[in-house]
């Protein structure tokens, strides 16, 4: 569904993301994870465009990504930022319908795509009609999360989408989103600094370090057979303080 | 972020521009005969009693009160903004032909004939300029001619900015005489009686037929070198007008001696109605009763608020779209920023004079409009830029991400999140505009600034404060009134955020 073909993205002489072939395919979780300044989001503003490589492209179902065919493209896919990126001045439902109503879709297909969801995210009805500043962090990222999938997307993208919540809320809505990718047979690409959680999600695990892939895999590849001592390093790092 | 149109917006307000040109246009060609005056009792009382010379041979005609100074009424009836207006015959060879040789009228007569303007015959009287002092204050320091000025160099001098700049004015006057004062400084007309009461100043220049001079007991200084030539007061007309207007107008010469003169300024300000003096030319009892102030107030304030309505509705359609383009970073945004600053830092008044030399504004209601616009432009071009570029980056991508187009990126999420920032703009404008459209009536536009004017050129508070509390009111209503739109306009979800 997506592929980096040597993909790169400078800033002056700062290398962001080095030349990086990947490919997300099928109904597949991936998580891209690593420390600060790694280049996991570079990767995410790549595939929706809100950058343009410095060298290589990024292909989506076939395409390359141009700005001929962008906005097209960015239609078939959902974002979901860390703070869940709501327009304060629509209420949820607004927010949640903004892209369809501007497309033109039949509102009551609209209505009862919004209302499964709804039940999927576990989102009470009465939350719709709240702006976003009346929601706690959780609803945020519910809401958010309807919008990104009310188009059906081919592809789902997030970035640090738990990153802002507290431990309690974020565990709740990892267990809900975990139902939700499985339930919907989309691309998944998804962006955290939290073992924990990318083990929990992702079928396939991609770290990075300093703007390069340095092993990638499932869980249980990275943990049992590590190609590099980072990758030890940064799963231990994690497991040590709970331990502790 | 490309793209962004004014659509129908810019097109409708062309159009308004176009339709208010054209009824003032209408207007000017159903009254062929418009008087113009300049700001000094005289020069109302001329303009009165020219219009009812008009009225009298069956002319249809409409008076325009202290629209300026000479250059402003020339300008006026050259680009036929005025039918005529009372001028000197030493201002037309001074300022207007810019010639001092003395000539006689057949002369200037034929020498204006050639611009398209006629002369009246001499109305009777030489208003010629002159430099008075309280009369007490001159009989202590012995002064009688202005040669006497030259052992008192630090008397505190107040001139008019008309006299201050002229060719046949104070500088050409002190190298004439060889004075030398220290203290000189440019003072309203009206005000500089006042200061001269109160002592704030020793001397100014006044016209001989002032009614000031008697009613402050001032004293003439003597002119021993002929230094001011002769101001025979006369009307200037428009050729095209055709024959019965330059007829009627020529009934006034040799009508009007000085006694006659000063006699109708003195009533004039006596008064406070100048139709009530130019009624004592035809040997009236007086005009008939002026309408209330109540209806003046209501049409001075709908003058007023049309003027502020429409230019305010063209700066907003404007600055709109000017400070979306200026919230992108880049030399067009320092441009549109800078542009309009510079715009606000000219003094209004030089605005208005800069608009006024346009042909195709000239003296008009378009002119106050324009300079109104112009002026409302900064803070809502400011205000819109800045409160597109206030949007959190994370808010602006999301945006893009969702697969917005550039322009609904901006009518879906940018504006309406910018909409208390612009709202706020358009209020300053607003507020500012109330003001400022005072000064609209210098240029016979009408308006609140119409009473204000007159009250200052008559020394009268009254007549002031007619013009000066509604302003002030207006401004205090059309905060309020923005205010109220804020509840109604900026959308909920961003009014929780202000707590």
């Amino acid at each position: 569904m997506i592929q980096l073909h040597g993909a790169s993205k400078r800033f002056g002489s700062f290398a962001a993301l080095h030349p990086t072939d990947l490919a997300f395919e099928g109904n597949r979780t991936t998580v891209l994870i690593g420390p600060s300044g790694c280049g996991k989001s570079t990767i995410l503003r790549l595939i929706i465009g809100l950058t343009e490589p410095s060298t290589g492209t990024v292909q989506f179902d076939g395409e390359i990504l141009s700005p001929q065919n962008l906005l097209r493209l960015r239609r078939r896919m959902g974002y979901v930022v860390q703070e869940g990126g709501l327009f304060p001045h629509l209420t949820a439902r607004e927010n949640i319908l903004l892209m369809g109503t501007h497309l033109g879709r039949p509102r009551e297909e609209m209505r009862r795509q919004l209302e499964a969801l709804r039940e999927l995210a576990r989102l009470p009805a009465d939350v719709l009609s709240r702006y976003p500043l009346e929601l706690s962090g959780g609803q945020r990222q519910r809401v958010s999360l309807i919008r990104a999938l009310m188009l059906q997307p081919d592809a789902l993208l997030l970035d640090e989408p738990l990153g802002a919540l507290d431990p309690v809320a974020r565990a709740a809505l990892q267990t809900e989103l975990k139902a939700v990718f499985q339930q919907l047979n989309q691309t998944v690409v998804l962006v955290t600094h939290e073992m924990a959680e990318a083990a929990y999600l992702g079928d396939q695990i991609v770290l990075l370090r300093e703007g390069r892939v340095v092993q990638a895999g499932s869980f249980a590849q990275l943990r049992d057979q590590p190609t590099d001592g980072f990758v030890s390093e940064f799963i231990n790092a994690q497991r040590r303080l709970i331990l502790e | 972020m490309t793209g962004f149109k004014c659509g129908p917006g810019l097109s409708r307000a062309i159009l308004l521009a176009a339709f208010w040109s054209a009824t003032d246009r209408a207007w000017a060609e159903s009254r062929p005969a418009v008087i113009g005056s300049k700001r000094f009792t005289e020069s109302y009382v001329l303009a009165e009693i020219a219009q009812g010379v008009l009225e009298r041979a069956g002319i249809p005609a409409e008076v325009r009160q202290g629209m300026g100074g000479t250059i402003i009424l020339w300008q006026a009836l050259r680009q036929g903004a005025v039918t005529c207006y009372p001028e000197y015959t030493g201002t037309i060879l001074q300022e207007i032909l810019k010639d001092p040789s003395p000539e006689g009228p057949d002369q200037i007569r034929s020498r204006l004939g050639g611009l398209g303007i006629g002369m009246t015959g001499e109305l009777g009287f030489d208003n010629t300029y002159a430099l008075v002092m309280k009369r007490q204050r001159a009989r202590d320091l012995g002064i009688r001619t202005i040669d006497d000025l030259r052992q008192f160099p630090e008397l505190a001098v107040g001139l008019t900015h008309e006299f201050l700049e002229r060719r046949d004015g104070w500088e050409p006057l002190c190298a004439r005489y060889g004075l030398a004062m220290r203290q000189v400084r440019g003072i309203d007309h009206t005000l500089a009686y006042r200061a001269l009461a109160n002592g704030a100043i020793d001397l100014t220049d006044a016209y001989s037929t002032d009614a000031k001079i008697a009613e402050y007991d001032l004293v003439t200084l003597e002119d021993d070198l002929h230094f001011f030539p002769e101001y025979q007061a006369v009307f200037l007309f428009r050729l095209d007008a055709g024959p019965q207007v330059a007829a009627a107008l020529n009934r006034m010469t040799g009508t009007l001696n000085a006694a006659r003169m000063i006699h109708l300024n003195a009533e004039a300000e006596r008064t406070h109605d100048y139709s009530l003096a130019a009624s004592l030319y035809f040997g009236g009892r007086g005009a008939g009763p002026s309408a209330s102030l109540a209806a003046d107030l209501v049409r001075w304030t709908a003058r007023h608020l049309l003027l502020v309505g429409i230019s305010l509705l063209l700066s907003i359609l404007i600055g709109v779209p000017l400070g979306v383009w200026a919230s992108r970073p880049g030399w067009v945004s320092q441009l549109i920023l800078g542009g309009a600053s510079l715009i606000q830092t000219i003094p209004s008044l030089a605005l208005l004079a800069l608009l006024v030399s346009i042909p195709l504004l000239g003296i008009s209601p378009a002119t106050a409009i324009v300079a109104l616009l112009l002026y409302g432009l900064l803070p809502i071009v400011r205000n819109t830029a800045s409160g597109i570029q206030d949007i959190p980056p994370p808010l602006r991508e999301t945006a893009a991400a969702l697969g917005l187009e550039p322009r609904a990126q901006l009518v879906r999420i940018f504006l309406p999140m910018a909409s208390r920032s612009i709202l706020t703009g358009i209020k300053t404008s607003a507020v500012i505009n109330v003001g400022t459209a005072t000064l609209a009536a210098l240029i016979g536009a009408g308006g609140l600034g119409e009473p204000i004017l007159s009250g200052l050129n008559l020394n009268d508070h009254a007549t002031i404060l007619e013009g000066a509390i509604p302003a002030a009111l207006l401004a205090l209503a059309v905060q309020f009134g923005f205010d109220l739109l804020d509840r109604i306009l900026i959308p909920k979800g961003l009014r929780l955020g202000q707590g």
